[in-house]
């Protein structure tokens, strides 16, 4: 499926040591809908970020499922080992299927 | 010698501040809070702040140059939100967003983008953000006193069913609870601001309009002339606080 981008804030280091424990934080700009449902309101069909996926040079270390609990812009932050100089690609996942993709070089020194 | 000075500006102050020590924003709020709006890595303001220094590169379809071709980089903006609001050559009292929007529809020629629009509040946000942590140095005297005054007037007005004036929560009733928050100096030196109620980033007259439902007055429309003097008299009340914009607020 073809990636739209998607306003988003993904801080990182550049550069890393090998073994060394880096931390990521990603900030993505969605209103993140609520389904709305009730007697009297106009139906409104929920629209979130259902899951935050994160590859690092083709593995998968970050699989996160998002609920409609989470209030919008919704933020993430967690750590992953350098262990080779590649690419992370984070993908996240809307409801009707669209996907939103940024990338980010890691050099591991 | 140094209590001279303190006490000076203290008078200083005393001649725009009726009651009390206004206090910044930021000390009204908790300290998880106060380091989200520090930290740029996760404060969603700073999403709208990419998206204006975007717009600020960005070349409308008049052809009329980009804010950046008559301004140069938006770095250049440094300290200009903490003059505003100011009177503009006409006489009119203009407020950033005001600015911004006469700027659009004058000299790029292109439609204004309207108030509380995505587009004029990144635009804000980003140039607000050139001015964090200068002391808020608003004009009062000259062309601006009159509107100081009529600001003043509508902040010591009692208004609304509740038939509360601004001073008697944000003077006589500072640092106390009202409902789930503390009640600040109701100074406007953090916005546009990303409030955790909106779930967005808004204008200072979004957060006026809430003030006056909140006291059940009439809600002024945005850019309203008795809200934007209200905001010089909050800014002169602020002067020589420090620029929060773009700012976390409950």
């Amino acid at each position: 499926m073809a990636s739209a981008s998607i306003p988003a804030r993904i801080t990182m280091p550049a550069e890393a040591r090998r073994g060394e424990i880096i931390e990521i934080r990603v900030l993505a700009r969605h209103a993140m809908d609520r389904a709305i449902d009730a007697p009297g309101l106009t139906p409104v069909p929920r629209k979130i970020i259902h899951t935050l996926r994160v590859t690092y040079d083709g593995a998968e270390i970050l699989h996160m499922d998002l609920s409609p609990g989470i209030a919008a812009n919704p933020y993430v932050a967690f750590t992953t080992v350098a262990t080779t100089t590649g690419e992370l690609v984070f993908e996240w996942l809307e409801d009707g299927g669209a996907v939103y993709e940024r990338r980010q070089m890691l050099t591991v020194t | 010698m140094r209590h001279l000075v303190v006490l000076a500006a203290t008078l200083m102050l005393g001649a725009t501040a009726s009651a009390g020590e206004v206090r910044a924003p930021a000390s009204f709020l908790s300290p998880d809070l106060r380091a989200l709006q520090d930290d740029p890595s996760r404060h969603p303001g700073w999403l709208w702040v990419d998206g204006g220094e975007a717009l600020w590169r960005e070349a409308p379809r008049s052809g009329r140059p980009s804010c950046e071709g008559c301004h140069g980089p938006i770095d250049g903006m440094r300290g200009v939100a903490a003059r505003y609001p100011a009177v503009a050559s006409d006489g009119a009292l203009l407020n950033l967003e005001a600015r911004i929007e006469r700027c659009r529809t004058d000299n790029q020629q292109a439609p204004a983008f309207g108030y509380e629009s995505e587009a004029l509040l990144s635009l804000t946000a980003a140039i607000a953000l050139r001015s964090r942590g200068l002391p808020v140095a608003v004009e009062t005297e000259g062309a601006a006193a009159q509107h100081l005054a009529a600001g003043k007037r509508f902040y010591e007005t009692r208004q609304g069913q509740l038939n509360l004036s601004c001073g008697q929560c944000h003077d006589e009733n500072v640092g106390r609870r009202l409902r789930g928050d503390v009640i600040s100096s109701g100074v406007g030196t953090g916005f546009p601001a990303y409030r955790l109620e909106w779930n967005t980033l808004g204008s200072l007259h979004r957060r006026l309009r809430a003030c006056s439902l909140g006291v059940r007055a009439t809600q002024l429309p945005y850019g309203a002339y008795d809200y934007v003097a209200l905001e010089l008299y909050l800014a002169a009340r602020a002067r020589g606080l420090p620029v929060e914009s773009p700012g976390i607020r409950r």
